[in-house]
This record gives C-alpha cells, structure tokens and sequence, in this order.
C-alpha cells in the first residue's frame, strides 16, 4: 500500500511540473467541499439556509414598481426564471457602462436608467435580495465568462493583482488560496478561494453579503487597505475569479463559515 | 422588513408526526457588541415565539398553543426552529414572533388533515 501511495504521488508531481493547467483544472473545488458536514446542510436545505429569507426578499422587490418611470424588474424582464444562466456570465462587459460591471452593479445600472430611481448603496439589503434571488436561478448551471476582448483586459489585471503581494503581512492571494489551500489558518481550512456561492451567507457576518464584501475582509486580514465597493480593482478581481472558476457549477445562495 | 419562511407539509394523514420548520430573518444583536466606531449596538432581540393551532371554522382568537419559547442573547440572527406534531385536524397553524422596539411578525399556514 505504502509503495503504491509513494508511486502515485511521484506521477503527480511529475504530472504537475508538465501539464500543471490540466492537473489544476482537475483539482478544484469549492469551499463547499471544505466545509463541516453541518454548515454543508444548512446549504443544501432551502428550508434552513437563512440566505432563502434573502431570495424572497429579492423575488418580492423584482415584481415591485419603483422609481421615475414606475417600471418593475418584472415589466422589463419578466419571469425572474428567465434570467437563468444570467448570474454566471458576470462580471462581463457593459457598453453602456463602458466597462467591465457585476451583476449588483447591473442592478443599479437598471435602476438609474429604466426605472430612474436612486442607486442602492453597495451591500444594502434590497441589493443583495434582487442579487441572490437572480443567482439563485442560476443554480447547477457553470460559470461562463463571456468571450469580451474588455473582459480578458480585465482579468488580466485581476490576475495581476491576485499575484501582488499586499498589506503588512506581504501575501498575495495566490500565496494563501492555491500554495496554501486545504492547509489551516488557525482554525479554518483555507479554501482555493472559487467564487462559486456568492452571495453568500456567512455565518461570521449572521447575513448575507457580497464578493466584494469578502475580498476587502481578505485585504484587511492581511492588513493592506481594501479598495471601495465598486473600484474597478474589486471588479477586475471579481472577474479573474470568475475565469479560474469557469465551468465550475454555480451553488447560490452559499453558506459559508 | 421582517420575512418569514415556514415549512410544512402540505397534506397528512390522521396521527401522522409532522415537522413543521420556521426560520425568520432578525438580526437578534445581543447589546454587548460594539460598532466599528466603538459605539454600543442596542439589545434587539425576538424575545418569544409561539405557534397556535386553529381548528378550522373557529376564530383566530381561540385555538391551541402548540408550542412557545422564549428566546435570548445566545440565539443566532435569523433564528430558526423546528418542531413535531401530530395531524389530528384540519385547520390553521399560526405563528407569531415578538421582542425588542416592538418587533412583531406573524404568519399564517393551513394544514390539511386526510
């Protein structure tokens, strides 16, 4: 058995010095497979993920007449069902933005424009009730970055900058989220940092929130200064993530420890 | 905005045991945390919670207490709970949280008894 192990484990690293991409692919996984068996359960049951009461938050907002123009979600987009799939594709390029947007900064963009109401501060409730309640459709279904010369523009930055050692602790996330990923930080299990939940309910934070939201947490923790909600950097992040997270398969709302 | 969600079965037979699921979103902060300007969070807490059982063709105001509690500090936000009980009626089961700065939620779920 012993010689087995030690054989095995010499074609995986012969296999990982020669197709390292391939060997990555295969290896991922979400901080869903990290997780204690308890906090997976609370994920898998609607009835008990606490992020539900989001969703219903959401779906009630998108049938609601707002703004200027007293346009509902619904009025323009229909069904929310049919907006499967539509979580996965973001970050993507927006013209009308003349960048690279997420899906919560979509939701304002809908907002200022077809409903002429005012924006939502970033993480505020209703935000992230319309968000999980159109990533939740997406459920089951793989991350699919869109095929945008400005979205490889954009994740190369977010590559860029996934490599930059910051804060006083001189990390990059590379450094915790793939040489260190399946390790412990003190007592948590660092995950490879996928960004297949989001929104997500953390139980740290007794609510749901975003990935921005959890990326300035990263970059406090390493003690660096986080960027704004809505900076470009987050945004550029965000759609790295997205890209090293393709074909993964979407698991919004996440529960999250 | 306070939100409810209740599960339970749609239908039973007669003497089935039942479990009837109840998650409310509240932040229940506890009053000993502080905000990130140092500033101390007032106590907001669901201090009772109750489910009724209504016979149907009766009023809302008789019916049964099929369980209540108490809730305190140590509950986590949006607190859910799960409890049995045994289909013995048709009728109406409804549920009621209460607590601090006059927080109340109620919600109303009919239960069909074959």
């Amino acid at each position: 058995m012993r010689k087995i192990g030690v054989a095995t484990r010499v074609i995986a690293l012969a296999m990982l010095g020669f197709v390292s991409l391939a060997v990555a692919q295969s290896t991922r996984q979400s901080g869903f497979d990290f997780m204690q068996p308890a906090t997976q359960a609370l994920q898998k049951d609607d009835t008990q993920n606490p992020a539900m009461l989001w969703v219903k938050d959401g779906q009630a907002i998108w049938a609601q007449r707002d703004g200027a123009t007293q346009k509902s979600c619904a009025d323009c987009h229909g069904d929310i069902k049919r907006t499967r799939g539509v979580a996965a594709r973001y970050p993507q390029y927006s013209a009308e933005a003349k960048g690279v947007i997420n899906l919560s900064q979509q939701i304002n963009q809908c907002r200022t424009t077809h409903q002429q109401a005012k924006a939502w501060p970033a993480e505020d409730a209703s935000l992230l009730g319309v968000e999980t309640a159109i990533a939740v459709e997406s459920r089951g279904q793989p991350l699919a970055p869109p095929a945008q010369s400005q979205l490889v523009d954009a994740q190369k930055r977010g590559e860029a900058a996934f490599d930059r050692r910051i804060g006083q602790v001189d990390l990059s996330c590379r450094d915790c989220h793939e040489s260190l990923a399946g390790k412990r930080l003190g007592g948590n299990i660092i995950p490879q940092g996928h960004p297949t939940g989001y929104p997500i309910y953390r139980l740290e934070w007794q609510a749901v929130g975003s990935l921005q939201r959890r990326l300035r947490n990263c970059m406090t923790a390493v003690r660096s200064e986080p960027y704004p909600y809505g900076a470009s950097e987050l945004v550029d992040l965000e759609a790295y993530l997205a890209n090293r997270a393709a074909g993964m398969q979407l698991e919004s709302p996440g529960v999250r420890p | 905005m306070a939100r409810a969600l209740i599960t339970v079965p749609r239908t039973a037979k007669r003497g089935e045991i039942l479990e009837i699921r109840a998650l409310v979103q509240h932040p229940m902060e506890t009053g000993y945390r502080r905000s990130s300007e140092g500033d101390l969070l007032p106590r907001d807490l669901i201090r009772r919670f109750s489910c009724r059982f209504v016979e149907s063709g009766k009023t809302d105001d008789t019916g049964v207490i099929v369980i209540a509690a108490t809730l305190h500090a140590a509950i986590a936000a949006n607190p859910y709970l799960s409890f049995n009980l045994r289909a013995a009626t048709s009728g109406t089961l409804a549920f009621n949280w209460e607590g601090d700065n006059g927080f109340s939620h109620r919600e109303q779920v009919a239960l069909i008894v074959t």
